[in-house]
């Protein structure tokens, strides 16, 4: 299996062999930023063409079709009408947090991002207490979203501020919880480590119930905390026109989309890399040939393919299910997820405590 | 810190803790104040990663960043109306202020002068969870579980009262 920490290490040693240790940091924390933004924006990209297909499917249309062979070249064409729309000076708001809330979901987002293992050794942030440093970033990313809502000064936009407010505080807890019933499983935060203790077999295997119990949970909760339907009131269009984002314009509205569809990328990419095993292949134990040609397939491959499964299932319901009332969310959070995931979390400190996991 | 760009990173925190705490108390409006102080709060985070103490940092992050704040943003979104601009100062009031912080500043200097501090960056890896957290959860000498305790009783009485009060109407 090819491990990327060969790329990484020899431009590490080429740019160590002419520049002073100082320089050599800075160059490469540039070096790191550029390629996740541009990682970022054509994943981006391809989420846009993707859920924009699905949904013509799903609806009985074709989708995107004008613009290159089968409407590839649509998000580009979008990305680029984005770019040169004209950024609207809005009268009577608060400019300095109007303009800064756009940059706090995407910092959050871009952070977030950062956490995720993509392939073998190509990693950028590995703390020890990887997972949780990953939740607590993308949390930023909610002040950024009241901020908007408040700034713009129109009622649509706060009232959509406010329930996403009340929507991902309320789901954190969930996503926190079920992520917890992994840590317990893993024994650890690290991601590295945790990506490398399903080398015999993936965790949703592995934990058998209390596992899948806490996919399903993650995967209600991933969607709702990133605002997608059917949890998407924040930004229902029948009733607040966009939400919190309705007085954007230009990029700054554009900075919205590209964090919705990159925080749906960072939920599935959680998801894949705690319960599917992130880039390690699909093996069973004892059988070596299979495992072995497993290996083969490249470890970004697995991770990405793993990633698109995820968000295919998530962009599946979104079109599937009507979107829901606030009372209604509320209480499927505080009524049944946050209890059935305390029991599950015991049942997990159970079965490891007695050892009846695979 | 005991490289270059370490120091400069440090200064760098450093400044903008002080400066955003400044803009913190002196902005007439009560969101931008939130908002400054959420900017203080993420350079102290800086500080904790580059102690290499990554598990307080997130900590940091998490609570103050993705609660605390939010509480506040929150009620103040609640409460407030948009055109809410706190009135100017008597100038009585700011001299009493600035005297008061004066004190508090003195205070700070003496107390950090006199004390005989620990090596002033922490030698070695991150902090293994395993240690934090038998720490925080262990009943014998320096582990913390009896505060832990006490600190979220604490917190308990605070849901149930914040819950009589909004109840009362």
């Amino acid at each position: 299996m090819f491990d990327f920490s060969v790329v990484t290490h020899w431009i590490d040693g080429l740019l160590r062999s002419f520049l002073p240790e100082a320089a050599t940091i800075v160059v490469e924390c540039v070096l790191i930023g550029l390629c996740l933004l541009v990682g970022y924006a054509l994943i981006a990209l391809a989420l846009i063409y993707a859920e924009r297909k699905i949904c013509a499917f799903f609806q009985c249309r074709l989708g995107p079709n004008r613009v290159g062979p089968y409407g590839l070249c649509q998000p580009f064409a979008d990305m680029f009408k984005m770019l040169t729309k004209e950024i609207i000076e809005i009268n009577h708001v608060d400019r300095f947090l109007f303009n800064l809330a756009p940059f706090m979901v995407i910092i959050a987002s871009v952070l977030a991002f950062g956490c995720l293992p993509f392939a073998k050794g190509l990693q950028v942030i590995d703390f020890n207490v990887g997972i949780f440093f990953l939740i607590a970033v993308s949390s930023i990313g909610i002040v950024g979203i009241l901020l908007a809502g408040w700034a713009s000064n129109n009622k649509y936009s706060l009232i959509g501020a406010m329930r996403s407010g009340a929507q991902m505080i309320s789901y954190e807890l969930s996503i926190g919880l079920s992520i917890m019933t992994l840590v317990v499983f893993a024994g650890t935060m690290q991601i590295t480590e945790i990506v490398e203790l399903q080398n015999d077999g993936w965790f949703i295997f592995r934990g058998h119930i209390p596992a899948i119990i806490a996919f399903v949970i993650y995967l209600v909760a991933g969607t709702a905390e990133t605002n997608r339907g059917p949890f998407d009131l924040p930004e229902a269009e029948s009733e607040l026109t966009a939400g919190y984002h309705t007085e954007y314009s230009g990029m700054h509205f554009g900075f919205f989309y590209l964090a919705e569809y990159l925080n749906m990328f960072v939920v599935s990419g959680v998801a894949s890399t705690l319960f599917l095993g992130g880039w390690m292949p699909f093996h069973v134990p004892g059988w070596e040939g299979f495992n072995h040609v497993m290996d083969y397939i490249p470890s970004i491959i697995w991770f990405l393919g793993k990633c698109a499964v995820v968000m295919f299932i998530i962009m599946w319901f979104k079109w599937t299910f009507p979107r829901l009332r606030i009372d209604q969310l509320l209480r499927l959070e505080w009524k049944y997820l946050v209890p059935l995931n305390l029991f599950n979390l015991l049942l997990m400190v159970v079965v490891v405590v007695f050892n009846l996991h695979f | 810190m005991n490289s270059a760009p370490q120091e400069a990173v440090f200064y760098i925190l450093a400044a903008t803790i002080v400066v955003f705490s400044v803009m913190t108390v002196t902005t007439r409006r009560i969101l931008r104040s939130a908002t400054y102080l959420l900017f203080v709060l993420f350079a102290t985070a800086g500080i904790y990663f580059q102690l290499n103490y990554s598990f307080l940092g997130a900590v940091q992050l998490m609570i103050y960043a993705g609660g605390i704040i939010i509480l506040y943003v929150f009620s103040i979104l609640l409460t407030s109306t948009d055109k809410d601009k706190a009135t100017r100062l008597k100038n009585s009031k700011v001299m009493a202020g600035l005297l008061t912080a004066l004190a508090g500043a003195v205070l700070c200097v003496f107390i950090t002068l006199t004390h005989n501090f620990g090596p002033s960056h922490y030698i070695g890896d991150e902090v293994p969870m395993k240690v934090i957290g038998t720490a925080l959860m262990g009943t014998e000498k320096y582990q913390y579980l009896l505060p832990f305790e006490a600190i979220s009783v604490l917190i308990l009485a605070c849901i149930i009262g914040g819950i009589i009060i909004a109840r009362k109407r």
